[in-house]
C-alpha cells in the first residue's frame, strides 16, 4: 500500500510536471540531447530513495535538481574528454555548447513548454521521429510504450529519438517561439505532429493489438497542451474534436476476444459520452468562431479544413442514437468536402463506402473501381462486402481472398477470415 | 553557428540562362537584399560564397586502391545544378531560413559545419 503511494506521487510528476521540468531544463542548458536521460536518470533515482527517506516535500522540484545534477556532471566529464583528446572528431564535440540568443517578440506568450512543443515538431525533423520525440520529451511517455505505439522495437525507437535529438543540437534547431508571421505554419506542422502519432495508435499495419488506446490518448493530451499554450487556435481546436470523436469509440471497436468490430455493430452505450459531449463543443466553438463550415470554402487553412470536416464525419456517427439512425446523405457531402481538400484516396474511400448507406451498394461499386490505392486491403475489403449485400457471394468471396492477401494485421485477418466462413455457411 | 548554404536547384524557377536580362536583373537585386539583410542581422555573417560554373565543367577525383582517376562531371546527379554557396554564421537554423527566404526560391541544401576544435 505505502509503496503504491510513492509509486502514484512519481506517476504524477511524469505525468503533469515532465513538460515542465524538460523544458526547464532545456531552456536552462540548451542540450535537448542531455535532457531526457537525466530526467530519466532522476525519475530512477526517486523511485530508488523516496521509499527509504519519504516522500518529498516538493516532488517536482525534488526531480528537477537532480535532473539538474545529472546534466552537471555529464557537462563536466564532456569537458574533461575534450580537455584529453582536442582533435578527436566525434559527437561529443558536436555537442560542444552553444549560447543561442532567446529573441522572442514581446506580443508572445513567454513560455518554454511552447518552446519544447515548437522544438520537437520542428519541420526539419523527420515527422515520424518529431511525433515520437514530442511524446517522449513533452509528455515523458516511456520510450518503450512510444515504440509500441509506433510499431517498432525499442532498440529502434531509441535511436530515432536520438537521431532527432542529434539534429536539433547539430543544426541549431533553436529553442524560441518564432515570429508571429510564421508562429502559425509551425503550430500546424506541430499539430500534423500530433496526429500522426494519434493515427499510429489507430491504424496499425501490423501487429496484434488493434487499438493502443492508452497511448494514443497520449496524443490528444499533447494537443490538450499545445491548446492550453495558444488557447482557441482553429488548428488545435479542429484536431481535439476529431480526435475525441474518434478516441470516443475505443471499446466499442473491439469485440470480448479481441476481433474488430465495425461501426454498425458497436454497441453505442460503450462510447465515451464526455469525450462526444467535448467534441461536440469544440466543433460547434469552431463553427462559430470560423463561418464558412464544411462544405464550403474555409475560412482556415486547408489543414484545419481537413481535420475540421473529419470532426464533423465523426460527429454524425456520434449524434446517431442506432447504426440505423445515420444521415449518412451528410457524411457523403462532408466526404465530398473531404474528397475536395485533397485528402487522398482513403477520403474517396470512406466516401465510397458512405454511398453505399446513402444511395446503393450498386452504385459504390461502380465508384470504388477508380480509387487508386495498389497494394492496400482496404480496397478489395469494401468490395467484398459491397457485393456480398449485392447477392454476389462468389465475388465476394474472390474479393475477402484478394483482402486476406494483402492484409498484415492480425485482428482484420481474423476479421476478415470470419466473412469468408460466414458466405460458406450463412448460418 | 556555420552552416554551408548549396543551392542545389532552381525549384519552380526556370533555369538562369532563360531568364529574361529583367528577371536576371530582379534575381541578382534579391541577392543583394539578402546580403544586406545578413550584414543588418546580429550573430549573422556571410563568411565566403560564390556562383558555380555549370556541372558539366565540374571534374571528380577518386583514389582507389592508391591510384587517381579524374572524371568528367558532377560526383552526383543530385548536385547537377549545384549553381552556389555560402557560407554562413547564424545563430540557429531559424534564422537563418528567415533570411535565405530573402534569395530567388531556389531548392537548397543547409549543412551544418562541424566544430572540431572543441
Amino acid at each position: 500500500m505505502t509503496a503504491d503511494r510513492y509509486a502514484v506521487a512519481l506517476q504524477r510528476v511524469v505525468r503533469d510536471d515532465w513538460s515542465r521540468l524538460a523544458s526547464s531544463l532545456v531552456g536552462q542548458f540548451r542540450r535537448i540531447d542531455l535532457v531526457e536521460d537525466a530526467l530519466g536518470d532522476a525519475v530512477e533515482a526517486a523511485a530508488r530513495t523516496w521509499p527509504r527517506d519519504g516522500i518529498p516535500e516538493r516532488p517536482s522540484a525534488w526531480v528537477l535538481t537532480a535532473a539538474r545534477r545529472v546534466i552537471l556532471d555529464r557537462l563536466r566529464a564532456e569537458a574533461m574528454h575534450r580537455r584529453r583528446r582536442p582533435l578527436l572528431v566525434s559527437d561529443a564535440l558536436m555537442y560542444a555548447e552553444r549560447t543561442t540568443s532567446r529573441a522572442d517578440p514581446g506580443d508572445l506568450v513567454d513560455d518554454d513548454r511552447l518552446r519544447l512543443v515548437l522544438m520537437c515538431t520542428h519541420p526539419a525533423l523527420d515527422p515520424d521521429a518529431a511525433a515520437a520525440l514530442a511524446l517522449r520529451l513533452v509528455l515523458g511517455v516511456s520510450t518503450r510504450d512510444v515504440a509500441r505505439l509506433f510499431l517498432v522495437s525499442e532498440p529502434t525507437m531509441a535511436a530515432r529519438i536520438t537521431r532527432a535529438k542529434r539534429k536539433i543540437v547539430s543544426a541549431a534547431i533553436p529553442f524560441t517561439i518564432p515570429p508571429l508571421h510564421a508562429l502559425p505554419g509551425r503550430v500546424e506542422t506541430a499539430a500534423g505532429v500530433a496526429y500522426l502519432a494519434f493515427t499510429a495508435g489507430y491504424a496499425p499495419a501490423s501487429g496484434s493489438d488493434l487499438v493502443r488506446s492508452e497511448i494514443a490518448g497520449e496524443a490528444i493530451r499533447l494537443v490538450r497542451v499545445m491548446l492550453d499554450l495558444r488557447p482557441g487556435e482553429p488548428v488545435l481546436v479542429a484536431l481535439l474534436a476529431l480526435m475525441l470523436l474518434q478516441h470516443s469509440r475505443r471499446d466499442a471497436r473491439v469485440g470480448p476476444d479481441g476481433e474488430l468490430v465495425l461501426l454498425p455493430d458497436q454497441d453505442r452505450s460503450r462510447w465515451q459520452r464526455d469525450e462526444i459531449d467535448e467534441g461536440l463543443a469544440l466543433l460547434a466553438s469552431l463553427e462559430k468562431a470560423c463561418p464558412g463550415g464544411a462544405g464550403e470554402v474555409p475560412a482556415v487553412s486547408r489543414q484545419t479544413a481537413a481535420y475540421a470536416v473529419q470532426a464533423g464525419i465523426a460527429a454524425e456517427h456520434a449524434r446517431a442514437a442506432e447504426a440505423g439512425d445515420t444521415r449518412w446523405d451528410r457524411i457523403v457531402r462532408l466526404y465530398d468536402a473531404l474528397v475536395d481538400l485533397g485528402a487522398g484516396p482513403s477520403a474517396e474511400l470512406g466516401r465510397v463506402v458512405a454511398i453505399a448507406e446513402a444511395q446503393s451498394p450498386r452504385a459504390a461499386l461502380e465508384l470504388l473501381a477508380a480509387i487508386p490505392l495498389p497494394g492496400s486491403h482496404r480496397v478489395p475489403a469494401v468490395r467484398a462486402q459491397l457485393l456480398q449485400r449485392c447477392g454476389d457471394a462468389e465475388g465476394a468471396r474472390a474479393a475477402y481472398l484478394e483482402a486476406i492477401a494483402l492484409c498484415h494485421n492480425e485482428t482484420e485477418l481474423t476479421f476478415l477470415r470470419n466473412r469468408v466462413a460466414e458466405l460458406a455457411d450463412p448460418d | 553557428m556555420k552552416y554551408l548554404v548549396l543551392l542545389i536547384g532552381e525549384g519552380d524557377l526556370p533555369p538562369w540562362d532563360e531568364l529574361s536580362s529583367q528577371e536576371q536583373a530582379a534575381g541578382m537585386e534579391k541577392f543583394g537584399a539578402f546580403a544586406a539583410a545578413c550584414g543588418a542581422r546580429d550573430g549573422v555573417s556571410i563568411l565566403g560564397g560564390e556562383a558555380l560554373a555549370p556541372a558539366s565543367a565540374a571534374t571528380v577525383m577518386r583514389t582507389r586502391g592508391g591510384a587517381l582517376s579524374l572524371t568528367d562531371g558532377p560526383y552526383a546527379e543530385s548536385v547537377e545544378q549545384l549553381g552556389g554557396f555560402y557560407l554562413i554564421e547564424a545563430p540557429d537554423l531559424d534564422t537563418l531560413v528567415e533570411l535565405l527566404r530573402l534569395l530567388p526560391p531556389f531548392d537548397i541544401q543547409i549543412c551544418p559545419v562541424v566544430d572540431i576544435d572543441g
